[in-house]
């Protein structure tokens, strides 16, 4: 790559730097600041002295084991069993808050499973931790395809010569022009448990079978709520992005799949599709980039509620860092999650440049 | 950036010529009434008022919006730029105290010794803040929902008991009538839940944290008494007598006026709303579960920060607004509890007969300040998770240990907040 | 058989039209219930909530919502705050990062992979998570006006664009956009002695219709809908404050419903604005580069 005609320190280095320069101002340096709260018990509000703690946060984070818990037996050595038949164990409190077991004291259990007669249990130092890590990755997993398929769709729709589609193109944009704290607020009202919009448009279009649900209510239709919601916001924001990458594309390939007489399928598979590659690469990254930033609509709509079902790293952060003033704490999950998504980049980077040569 | 220079640096000029030379010395002052007009006025009053009665100094207002002043006043505090003069909640109050954001108010207690106990922010023995208001909670109901149901009317010498108040929440059930027996504004969870709701648990004989030491919350938040408060608080949305953390903000503001619910735990602040929707609401004091009946207390309050120059301008200016006229003027205004029993007898709604003066009543004999300790604002955060997660079904024993568990920790974290 | 086909297109031509209806309402519904609501009283608005009538102009419409909202809170202020700092900071924006991706993309220089990687790198760091350490930084920043120098930059518009105006998204953008560009064209105009800013002007810009007009359209909505907590511990006086801020001042102890969606509504009318502005540029640059769909 390295020709004479590109070559050039000087001129790199000036066009990069200011850039470089506030980046390294304005986001590296307070980044650091913070990795190095994470190592000390900085507080956000207190006259005590700021003292280095080492790992200690990330422990506290961090902190996993798993206990296998005996059946409670009657006299003759029976295994005990509740009204419905189920094996009553002993509560997990008895083994946590013992002093028996000082390795496992301030430990909450996060999940369980049955071997045999006996249970394993998983607990944690920190369960709501925990469950803020299985919820920002099951956020990413739906969210990464449902947004950028979904944007993708509406890119190539709304790429269609016909009168009118300026004014299609717009609405589908407009969701992004409003704040989403606002859609947030918006859309409490609109999931509403018992009289809700969405509750009474699905009532309707069922010819009232449909029994209304507590969308943000319910442990196991919180966390879809707020995906569906967020997909639906943001939608807009990545179709633009595939419709500017779809200008790139070269119209001669178009006229040559036409005269090929290639079917729509073919021409976006063999033309449009290789031809938004970069695109593509852009539109995944920030997908999954925003979505581990998850935050606006948890603290407006859930709060993390309910039992916990939509807290998510970032709002553990913020809770945190300023709610319990646990400035250390806060950074230690954000020096978490930059970690663990630097992984993840590199290797969604190493499998997109595989593919290129495959 | 030199466009930017400019910009700015034209802006700043502007700014700048607008206000006149004083001679006076400024002092600032912050205010959590940002949008609220009536406060705005009030406050606006009291300081031209106070500006104009000498000639030492002049207090500028800059006022905040509620939700976050919290938050402004903490990043203010970390970049060395707090004002003169700083109103906080009071609850907070200590944490500011013990992290040297405010100092001791120089004031003459003799001046405020008339003052309701909740109205006054005293830490390690020292006076740091005084309110112009106290707030309080009441059981809301109509007369007509008592007479229909066949209860009795609850008084302050003779509240409910815990068995009546459920015994009327299963009346109101069975009638059929409402959405919900009882509606506590779960979707408020903000410092709402501890201000609500910890006197429930005071009242089954409990607490956020032991206040003894405050050292610790084992026993307080997890003992038998707790674990009762935390059976009868789920026992409240598991059989539906109240709806739960998802309720939507138009039910909570709406659903006592439209008849929804049968009772509603709310603050005074909505009283005078509710009044003119409901001819015949009534504002019932708190059920008591076996220790006393009990309400949060301890509003917004004003103080002298740490860093400020002039601590007795500061000071002359809170003794200048606490004076009766000003208590009666935002009781009038916003239907709040006048600090004063003199005051109180000035006002709309609080003097003698008055609609709103079993409120007075309330927060003198029942009102209980939240935990008084530089911890509280930790302990409040874990607390109102607890309660919502308690309401949305999690085990009682495991969430309250938890509960414990985290506040100890962070007491020990902090080396005991001071105590 | 003429005759068929005709019918045919005209039934194709409708269902794409009704496909294309049919996802706007989707996209619609939660904004008209916003400007809808934003004529009605209070007490109505919620009670509509649970029926349609909540995307009708029904029952007791006026703009007292508005008069009330401009007297809760200097909108004017705001707005003009808000479209200030986006202005400026996206303009900033825009020079500097596709400056760095041509930068990054064209030009070989020692460390390139490194830095780009790094920048590339900030992506992941929520802003919620710097701010506080941010916030030290800069209320201990010099700044050299008119009147010499002051150090500290709180409750000033400049503490609200300078942290702004580059990040790695817009730089990004840029890269991968830029990285689609014919690069003989390039070699052919150094071959021929044009200079790199002349390469960038001349020939990169005016190529680069689509990713400015995107990414002058997403950093404008971040700097315009987003800045919430930045202005809050970094502003104290209200005439530096922006529209999200403002927003707080419709949330009393009891929400004042219809008029946050009377001031809804009307700080989304120059961000909407501005799109349909953006859009123009959008699809003129489509056409000058001759790209059918």
């Amino acid at each position: 790559m390295a020709t004479k005609l590109t070559r050039s320190n000087g001129a790199g280095w000036a066009f990069a730097l200011p850039g470089v320069f506030l980046i390294a101002m304005f986001i590296i340096v307070p980044f650091l600041f913070g990795f190095w709260f994470s190592l000390t018990n900085q507080r956000l509000v207190s006259p005590n002295p700021t003292q280095f703690v080492g790992i200690e946060n990330y422990q506290n984070l961090l902190g996993l084991a798993v206990i296998t818990i005996e059946p409670e037996r009657d006299d003759k050595g029976q295994v005990v069993r509740d009204d419905k038949g189920e094996i009553a164990y002993p509560r997990v409190r008895t083994i946590t808050r013992s002093d028996a077991y000082p390795q496992y004291s301030g430990m909450r259990e996060w999940f369980r499973w049955q071997w045999g007669d006996n249970a394993n249990v998983v607990i944690a130092s920190d369960v709501v931790f925990m469950k803020a890590l299985a919820n920002t990755f099951i956020f990413v997993l739906f969210i990464v395809p449902l947004q950028g398929g979904g944007a993708l769709l509406l890119a190539l729709l709304i790429n269609q010569k016909l009168r009118g589609i300026n004014a299609f193109r717009t609405i589908y944009f407009m969701p992004v022009v409003i704040s989403i704290v606002v859609i947030s607020l918006l859309w409490r009202f609109i999931y509403d448990g018992s009289d809700g919009l969405l509750n009474n448009i699905l009532n309707v279009l069922s010819f009232g079978l449909f029994q209304p649900v507590d969308w943000l209510g319910r442990t196991d239709t919180a966390l879809g709520a707020i995906i569906v919601m967020s997909a639906w916001q943001a939608v807009g924001f990545h179709m633009v992005i595939w419709l500017s990458g779809l200008q790139t594309i070269p119209p001669t390939l178009y006229e040559v799949a036409a005269i090929e007489g290639a079917s729509g399928w073919q021409t976006f598979r063999y033309v449009t599709w290789p031809g938004l590659r970069n695109t593509a690469i852009l539109v995944l990254i920030v997908i999954t980039m925003q979505a581990f930033a998850l935050f606006s609509q948890i603290d407006v709509m859930t709060k993390g509620g309910p039992l916990d079902a939509t807290q998510t790293l970032v709002f553990q952060a913020v809770e945190r860092g300023y709610g319990k003033q646990d400035i250390s704490g806060g950074s230690a999950i954000s020096v978490i999650l930059f970690f663990m998504v630097l992984a993840i980049s590199l290797t969604q980077r190493f499998l997109t440049r595989e593919r290129k040569y495959g | 950036m030199k466009k930017l220079t400019i910009i700015t640096s034209a802006l700043l000029i502007g700014t700048a010529l607008g206000g006149p030379a004083l001679a006076q010395t400024e002092l600032s002052m912050w205010y959590h009434g940002a949008g609220n007009e009536v406060e705005g006025k009030l406050i606006g009053q009291i300081v031209s008022d106070f500006n104009a009665s000498q000639s030492d100094w002049t207090v500028v207002v800059e006022s905040f919006p509620q939700e976050s002043y919290n938050d402004s006043v903490t990043a203010a505090a970390l970049a060395g730029n707090l004002p003169d003069i700083l109103d906080m909640d009071g609850p907070n109050m200590p944490n500011w105290a013990w992290a040297g954001y405010v100092q001791p108010l120089p004031i003459d207690e003799a001046k405020v010794a008339s003052f309701l106990p909740g109205t006054k922010g005293i830490w390690d023995g020292q006076l740091y803040s005084i309110g112009l208001w106290d707030a309080a909670v009441a059981l809301y109901a109509r007369k007509s929902t008592l007479d229909e149901l066949g209860l009795r009317v609850p008084t302050l010498d003779a509240p409910w008991t815990g068995e009546e108040f459920m015994a009327a929440l299963d009346a109101a059930k069975a009638s059929g009538k409402y959405e919900y027996a009882f509606d506590l504004g779960m979707n408020d969870m903000g410092e709402w839940y501890p201000y609500a709701f910890s006197p429930f648990l005071q009242s089954f004989g409990g607490d956020i944290v032991d206040r003894s030491t405050y050292k610790t919350a084992e026993g307080a938040l997890n003992g038998d008494a707790a674990l009762a408060f935390g059976a009868w608080w789920q026992k409240l949305f598991a059989e539906g007598y109240a709806p739960g953390t998802s309720e939507s903000p138009a039910d909570q503001t709406n659903g006592f006026i439209d008849g929804s619910f049968a009772f509603q735990w709310n603050g005074n602040w909505r009283a005078v709303a509710t009044m003119a929707e409901v001819d015949d609401v009534m504002f019932l004091p708190a059920p008591d579960f076996g220790n006393g009946n009990k309400i949060g207390g301890g509003s917004w309050q004003f103080g002298v920060s740490a860093t400020s120059d002039n601590p007795e301008g500061a000071a002359a200016f809170i003794e200048f607004a606490i004076q009766d006229t000003y208590l009666a003027a935002f009781s009038d205004a916003i239907g709040l509890v006048p600090s004063t029993p003199s005051a109180a007898q000035l006002t709309e709604n609080y003097k003698e007969g008055g609609p709103l003066a079993v409120f007075f009543g309330l927060s003198n004999e029942q009102a209980l300040l939240r935990p008084v300790t530089p911890g509280y604002v930790v302990q409040a955060k874990v607390f109102t998770k607890a309660l919502a997660d308690i309401a949305n079904g999690a085990d009682v024993a495991d969430t309250l240990d938890a509960a414990v568990d985290e506040i100890d920790a962070d007491i020990q974290k902090n080396d005991g907040y001071g105590h | 058989m003429a005759e068929i086909s005709s019918r045919n297109r005209g039934l194709r031509l409708f269902a794409r039209y009704l496909v294309l209806a049919l996802v706007a309402v989707v996209f619609m519904f939660p904004l008209v219930f916003m400007v809808v609501s934003s004529f009605k009283p209070d007490g109505q608005l919620l009670a509509d909530t649970s029926s349609f009538r909540a995307f009708l102009p029904v029952g007791d419409i006026s703009l007292d919502n508005y008069r009330a909202a401009f007297e809760r809170a200097p909108i004017g202020q705001f707005m003009f705050n808000s479209v200030m700092i986006t202005m400026v900071t996206v303009t900033l924006s825009i020079g500097i990062c596709s400056l760095a991706g041509f930068s990054f993309v064209f030009l070989d220089w020692s460390g390139r992979g490194v830095i780009l990687s790094i920048v590339l790198a900030t992506l992941i760091i929520p802003f919620e998570t710097i701010a506080v350490p941010l916030l030290l930084v800069v209320s201990r920043l010099p700044w050299v006006g008119l009147d010499g120098v002051e150090w500290g930059w709180l409750n000033t518009y400049r503490v609200q664009i300078v942290p702004w105006i580059v990040d790695a998204l817009t730089i990004f953008l840029f890269v991968q956009y830029f990285k689609d560009l014919p690069r003989e064209l390039i070699e052919a105009a150094r071959v021929e002695g044009a200079s790199w800013l002349q390469v960038y002007a001349r020939i990169v810009m005016p190529l680069s219709g689509p990713v400015l007009a995107t990414a002058a359209i997403l950093k404008s909505l971040k700097m315009y809908n987003e800045q919430y907590l930045w202005p809050l511990i970094v502003v104290q006086d209200e005439a530096h404050r922006p529209i999200m801020v403002g927003l707080g001042y419709f949330f009393q102890l009891n929400v004042a419903w219809g008029e946050l969606m009377a001031y809804l509504t009307l700080i989304s009318v120059p961000v909407l604005a501005f799109y349909l502005f953006m859009q123009r540029a959008f699809i003129a640059s489509i056409a000058s580069t001759g790209v059918k769909g």
